[in-house]
């Protein structure tokens, strides 16, 4: 077999998904999903400078399905993305490396990521009345 | 053949052709963004489906209008970093991966340069 052939680690069809190596790729999933949400939040600020015509523009978008799944998508991007990344902060000042600390971290991520999508989705449906 | 050490040859070069100057970025935009980012979520959700004139009046305060061009700055910032890593990772061909790379600077610039001019419109007062 040609040295370019070869597999290379991780080879992903024979490896076995684990919590830590889904996270982590998670983790660069929402970063990259957050950075194209950015587009949105330009946009948002672009047209409340132009003025009320355009910024009813982008709020109708906004309340529309499309908008609001994207605006769900975001927000647990963001919420993960937030958990995880002062996982990976504690990690980098030599924190919580042991197999079964790296598994409890990730749980907590999990657990907390979702929770937050969740209370400000209640809490912004709350404060809108609808 | 070349003629320097090969401990000159490696000094100062990653991957990523420089030393720890962009993990140390990423972690520096990363911790600046976490109150930012809390902050950002807090005051969008209270804002709900504002109309224009609360919004403005939400973007255009003072406090706000300065925290919102700093989360603008450090987001793209980091964000750009981020997926500075992305291309470097996936994008193999060299020529591709310049271009995209630039593509991905200049747009992350252009985004950066707009969000805050329209922040700076609204709390001086240009906006209607």
């Amino acid at each position: 077999m040609a040295a370019d052939e070869r597999p290379l680690s991780p080879h992903l069809e024979v490896y076995r998904p684990q919590l830590t190596s889904v996270l982590s790729i998670v983790h660069r999933g929402t970063g990259v999903a957050l950075a194209a949400g950015m587009v949105l939040l330009v946009w948002w600020l672009l047209a409340a400078a132009a003025g009320p015509e355009a910024f009813a523009a982008v709020q109708w978008f906004n309340g529309s399905i499309v908008g609001r799944l994207l605006l769900l998508g975001f927000t647990f991007a963001l919420c993960y993305h937030l958990c995880n990344g002062v996982r990976h902060l504690f990690w980098d000042a030599g924190y919580g490396f042991a197999i079964p600390d790296a598994y409890r971290s990730g749980w907590l991520v999990v657990a907390a990521s979702a929770l937050l999508t969740l209370l400000v989705w209640i809490v912004g449906y709350a404060v809108r009345g609808s | 053949m070349s003629i320097r050490t090969p401990l000159a040859r490696a000094r100062g070069l990653g991957s990523a052709k420089s030393g720890t100057r962009h993990w140390w970025l990423q972690r520096v935009t990363a911790l600046a963004l976490i109150p930012l980012a809390v902050w950002f979520i807090v005051g969008v959700v209270v804002l709900g489906a504002a109309d224009h004139a609360a919004a403005v009046a939400w973007i255009g305060h003072p406090v706000s209008a300065v925290l919102l061009i700093l989360a603008i700055g450090f987001g793209f910032w980091h964000g750009q970093l981020g997926l500075q890593v992305v291309i470097e990772d996936y994008v193999h061909g060299e020529g591709c991966r310049i271009a995209l790379m630039l593509a991905m600077k200049g747009a992350a610039l252009l985004l950066a340069v707009a969000g805050i001019l329209s922040v700076l419109r609204v709390a001086l007062g240009g906006a209607v």
